[in-house]
């Protein structure tokens, strides 16, 4: 099995073209927990913000990856469907790889609608 | 003693608000010129002793406290925010050292920003002066289930489908074991990795839901790293990566120093090494 780390460049100016941008989930996890907090004249609580990111984690997968691997139940949830996104070539598959990937990917179909129906 | 840009008239509009995205010691006209705000048009400067903030000019029927709310909780909406706060915190950390601010820093005008600027002044241009020269890379290690134990392995005939059904089965009792050697590895790599940074950051691992990989993730490092000691920080990730089989490692960035701007306090549990 290759164990060499992938590169993931953010900065787009150094890509080559079509490249995939930075992965949603990484993105959210920096912008919403991390970052110098300063006390705006708009308040969301934190509260809130913990509330939200709550629900991502519990609600979708990155986005990203998750159209990589076929997971497009967002896109006929009523919350979540204000977006369409185009469909994604599939690369080369390795079946060990899709057969764990389509375990946890009804489980976590499942879960999240448990979870969010908790939250909701 | 603020003195905001041409178009920063809008400000002044009470239908409008500041985004702030973050603070930076100066920034070139062009800068601004070239990054969109979050509504699309150019971000403005607000500056005020001698440190300067970046800001998208929002309408309040958006971002005031009800709409701004209500928006987070739509995901295109936030997805949307997300990228365009992160597009401006990136475009700003290539020019030089950034103070990122968090998600939805809005103030209902320049003058607000202003007296940030002022209040914080001096932990804001010590935490400027600390990034400076500097990067944040991320490093996710996955677990490899069946990457460990090796000796455990099965061989045997029967063709691919028996072997491959061996294997997993395999997988399945090593899961305890794998995930404690899994984790034994995760703490080696992040100690080798924050020796080698400037600053270091272990945050919670992502949920498999929200980073939609196969297996779980066992480690998710930030490190802030010298400029000129990139390719040393990259090369121990490959050596690292060959010596931990029993974890898939993934290095991303450069990512602005998100990690590295709030109060070490904070994120005490999670800390591991202070810059001198």
């Amino acid at each position: 099995m290759s164990v060499q780390p992938s590169v993931v460049q953010n900065s787009g100016q150094v890509l080559p073209a079509g490249h995939e941008p930075a992965n949603l989930g990484d993105i959210l996890e920096r912008v919403l927990d991390r970052g110098i907090v300063i006390a705006g004249d708009i308040r969301v609580s934190l509260l809130d913000i913990e509330l939200l990111t709550l629900k991502l984690r519990l609600v979708i997968a990155s986005v990203d990856t998750a159209r990589q691997i076929g997971i497009d139940w967002w896109e006929h949830d009523p919350w979540l469907s204000s977006r369409a996104r185009p469909p994604v070539e599939p690369g080369p598959r390795d079946p060990e790889q899709v057969e764990a990937e389509r375990r946890p990917r009804i489980a976590r179909r499942a879960a999240s609608r448990e979870a969010w129906d908790d939250l909701a | 003693m603020t003195s905001p840009e041409p178009a920063g008239t809008a400000a002044a509009d009470p239908r409008t608000g500041a985004w702030l995205h973050g603070v930076v010691r100066d920034v070139e006209p062009g800068t601004l010129a070239t990054t969109a705000s979050l509504e699309g048009d150019p971000v403005r400067a607000v500056r005020a002793a001698g440190l300067t903030a970046v800001v998208s000019t929002v309408p309040l029927s958006a971002y005031g406290e009800e709409a701004l709310r209500r928006n987070l909780e739509d995901l295109a909406w936030l997805e949307r925010a997300a990228r365009a706060h992160h597009a401006v915190v990136d475009a700003l950390s290539r020019a030089g050292a950034v103070v990122p601010a968090r998600l939805a820093t809005v103030h209902h005008g320049d003058e607000g920003v202003a007296r940030v600027l002022v209040e914080r002044h001096d932990e804001l241009a010590a935490t400027l002066d600390r990034l400076d020269g500097r990067e944040e890379w991320g490093v996710k290690g996955y677990a490899v289930p069946g990457a460990v134990p090796r000796a455990a392995a099965p061989a045997g005939g029967g063709g691919a489908g028996a072997a491959y059904l061996r294997r997993r089965r395999a997988q399945l009792t090593a899961r305890e074991e794998g995930q404690r050697i899994a984790a034994e590895a995760a703490a080696a790599v992040h100690e080798a990795l924050a020796g080698y940074a400037v600053a270091a950051r272990r945050h919670a691992p992502q949920d498999r839901r929200l980073s939609g990989a196969a297996t779980a993730m066992v480690v998710n490092g930030a490190y802030l790293v010298d400029r000129p000691r990139l390719k040393g920080f990259s090369a121990l990730v490959d050596a690292l990566a060959d010596r931990h089989p029993e974890i898939r490692l993934e290095l991303t960035g450069p990512w602005p120093p998100y990690s590295f701007v709030a109060e070490p306090t904070t994120e005490a549990a999670h800390a591991v090494r202070e810059p001198a």
